[in-house]
């Protein structure tokens, strides 16, 4: 285990002012959690809808710490070559083939697997690095229940076990955020190991913020609209309901329209931006001319 | 934290993860453990963050997070004030002030707040002042006249065994929200001229709409901690606890059951679905594939190092859908086709039927759109079931399915029959599906009713059941969706 936990946010107020000051508006919940990671070193489990900023919360937390991001992105089929740690074939065969004749074997085997011919990849990097480090890990549902295992040591402990090599600890404890689309259930395991927070749709006066401090020149009733209007189409029974990205989409095409207040006719004609699916568009269009 | 503070804190915590447990959460031990840790680093008196912080160390799973947050308000609604540090004994406890203000609710209130001078206002300045804090979105009012309403209307008695949402009912009906609702709309068009277009409007209704909903449920959570100081907490924890989506009963859901049914169905679906495709394309190995195995060879010297496999394909199945939609069992049928047909595409086919006691083939309005949502709608609207009174008739029912589709069963199409077998007592007809299964790749049956009501009354199920592959309980979606699962 590390030794000692040294503590990078002095309170729940910091986190969030600091977030705020990068342009990312945290809620009660988000602000809190970050702050709980980092005071009992464990890591965050994100989840929620795709779009709601999930991924950009860790971007935005080693920004405002001055810390480097470092990023796995899981996908089916990753394995710990891709995550972990990997040996570097063809340098070790180099190694052996350049003197064949001089060295016992003890004295080759003892060399080829040193850290010279180790290929770090992102977990391990993430333990080993000596500046600050906010480690992502996106969309951990992706990978098989399976993969998951390979994780867990690194999460609960903070090492990795290399067999030729022995075991690697980490010089500090990073921030660790994993992110989900929650397309399966995640292992109990892991679960447990991590914090969990849930992250939705942003409330009305949030989304309004974040148009605001997103979109430079929009004004503030139209900021203010716009979040209305998005409100009102969430509410709808939708395949896909518009995500924050694609709020600031819409947010940033009214501005370039030069449009200051949206009426029917331009909610209307710009809704593609909004939703994806052509029967969504359809049955917000008709929502939005029906009134009563 | 001293050691007795860290004591009693740590009761609190373990009461409340007794509570959690009670009402069907999960919680382990490391987890309790990593609560307590948190808690030394939140405050109490910080409610919304103690919630969160214990939410993000017990509850790892968002659709328990409603549950969790009830069994909080009820668990913590009084307590707090009494673990705060030393000054505690400086004012009177948050419990006592409450009992006072029950017991003499006609008397002037303790000052405390703005309730106070809320007190002397009549019935209609009281309504005037709330229609303003709604308009104006003004919480704070709003609290106080939330606060005000239950100790005026709701005629809370200390003892009286009565529910929370009778309160409610009283104190809602004393308000007329939906009268409001109208004036507050009506005021803010006067307010802001034609100029304002109909989208305008409806949003700024809509906005009216969202603050008198939270309102309500301010209303609720006063009078859930006036309960909770009459009858303590734990007592009221069971009366307040709700199941949890997927434990929900298909045949006795509330209205508002329903709702939350249908939100949880969307991303089981897409689990399910994720899942499914996963298992198909893992975990079968088929023969070696020599071609392959020799390619790959190349890249290791001609040493064949990486052997290879072919996948086979499974078949994807046919499926057959035969519901009965009538009363008490439409729901379950409801739920059943929306979530075969939203994972469709796992299946190589899928047709449909409805029955009460006619049966007709109901493909075709899922084929027409691609919202479900409106095909539902259109099975209960449109499609022909009835043919002579409307009431189940599962033998005729399967007479003409045999007759009119029979034919169209081929080994490849597994059957899939949902109902809970009530026939009203007329002809079973049963050697249908004996001759059903002769043909099909499966027969199932799927049952809505708990077992231990199966072949009571006219249930006729174990007769049926005798010639399908195998009967199912499906009671809620975690049963359901289990069901579907093994099918695929």
């Amino acid at each position: 285990m590390v030794s000692e936990l040294v503590n990078r946010f002095e309170s729940v107020q910091q986190v969030r002012d600091g977030l705020r000051d990068i342009n990312y508006l945290a809620d009660d919940g988000i602000a809190g959690v970050a702050y709980l990671a980092d005071r009992l070193g464990k890591p965050v489990l994100v989840e929620g809808p795709a779009g709601t900023g999930k991924t950009q919360l860790a971007k935005s937390v080693a920004e405002f710490t001055g810390a480097r991001l470092i990023r796995l992105q899981c996908y089916e089929g990753m394995d710990e070559s891709k995550a972990l740690f990997e040996w570097n074939y063809k340098k070790q065969l180099l190694r052996i083939q350049a003197d064949k004749a001089s060295d016992s074997w003890t004295d080759i085997h003892d060399d080829i697997f040193s850290d010279e011919f180790l290929l770090t990849r992102p977990l391990l990097e993430a333990i080993t690095a000596d500046d600050p480090v906010v480690l992502l890990i996106d969309e951990v549902d992706r990978v098989e229940v399976e993969t998951e295992a390979l994780l867990l040591e690194i999460l609960s402990e903070y090492q990795v076990s290399i067999p030729e090599l022995g075991t690697i600890e980490a010089k500090q404890i990073p921030l660790v955020f994993l992110t989900s689309n929650n397309t399966r259930e995640l292992s109990e395991a892991l679960k447990r190991r991590c914090l969990f927070l849930h992250v939705d749709y942003p409330s009305m006066e949030r989304e309004r913020e974040i148009v605001l401090a997103k979109v430079p020149g929009v004004t503030e009733s139209l900021a203010e609209q716009i979040a209305r209007v998005v409100r009102s189409i969430r509410s709808l029974d939708l395949k896909k309901a518009p995500s924050v990205s694609e709020t600031l989409d819409w947010a940033r095409t009214l501005l370039l329209l030069n449009i200051e207040t949206i009426d029917e006719t331009v909610a209307k004609e710009t809704l593609h931006i909004l939703l994806k699916y052509q029967t969504d568009i359809a049955k917000a269009a008709k929502d939005l001319s029906v009134d009563e | 934290m001293s050691s007795t503070e860290t004591r009693s804190m740590l009761d609190l915590l373990n009461g409340f993860v007794i509570q959690l447990r009670e009402a069907g959460l999960p919680v382990s031990l490391t987890e309790n453990l990593d609560a307590m840790d948190a808690v030394q680093h939140i405050p109490i008196e910080d409610r919304e963050a103690f919630k969160y912080a214990l939410g993000a160390t017990l509850i790892k799973n968002q659709a328990h997070w409603r549950s969790f947050e009830t069994v909080f308000e009820v668990y913590f609604s009084l307590r707090g004030p009494e673990y705060k540090l030393a000054n505690a004994d400086g004012e009177s406890s948050e419990l006592d002030d409450l009992w006072r203000e029950m017991q003499d609710a006609s008397q002037e209130g303790d000052g405390s707040g703005g309730a106070g001078s809320l007190d002397a206002l009549t019935p209609e300045e009281i309504a005037h002042l709330l229609m303003q804090a709604l308009m104006q979105g003004d919480q704070a009012l709003m609290k106080a006249l939330a606060r005000q309403a239950v100790q005026r209307f709701a005629g809370m008695e200390p003892g009286r065994p009565v529910g929370g949402t009778y309160y409610l009912y009283r104190t809602l009906r004393n308000l007329d929200l939906d009268g409001m609702l109208a004036k507050m709309v009506d005021a803010a068009n006067q307010g802001q001229e034609s100029d304002s277009g109909r989208l305008e409007q409806r949003l700024e209704r809509e906005e009216f709409e969202h603050r008198i909903t939270e309102f309500k449920a301010e209303v609720e959570a006063e009078i859930r901690r006036r309960l909770v100081a009459d009858r303590g907490a734990e007592a009221m924890a069971k009366t307040l606890r709700k199941p949890l989506p997927e434990d929900v009963e298909f045949m006795h859901a509330s209205r508002e059951e329903m709702v939350s049914l249908r939100k949880a169905l969307q991303p089981l679906t897409r689990k399910l679905a994720a899942r499914l495709a996963r298992k198909r394309k893992h975990g079968r190995k088929g023969p070696l594939d020599f071609r392959n195995t020799v390619r790959h060879s190349l890249s290791y010297g001609g040493v064949p190092a990486e052997p290879k496999f072919k996948y086979p394909r499974p078949a994807k199945p046919e499926l057959m859908v035969v519901a009965d939609i009538s009363g008490s069992v439409a729901a379950f049928a409801r739920f059943t086709l929306m979530l075969v047909y939203a994972i469709s595409n796992q299946f190589s086919k899928v047709r449909s039927f409805v029955f009460i006691d006619g049966i007709d083939e109901v493909t075709d309005y899922f084929k027409a759109t691609e919202d479900i949502t409106e095909a539902i709608h259109r099975v209960n609207t449109e499609a022909d079931v009835v043919w002579v009174d409307g009431h189940s008739d599962y033998g005729h029912a399967f007479e003409v399915f045999w007759e009119r589709y029979g034919k169209d069963i081929s080994p490849k199409t597994t059957v899939l029959l949902l109902g809970d077998a009530r026939n009203n007592y007329h002809a079973s007809q049963s050697w249908v599906i004996k001759e059903m299964r002769m043909k099909a790749r499966h027969v199932y049956w799927l049952n809505p009713e708990p077992k231990s009501y199966w072949n009571t009354g006219d249930s006729i199920v174990g007769e049926y059941g005798n010639f399908t592959d195998g009967v199912y309980e499906c009671r809620n979606l975690r049963q359901l969706e289990g069901f579907v699962e093994k099918l695929a």
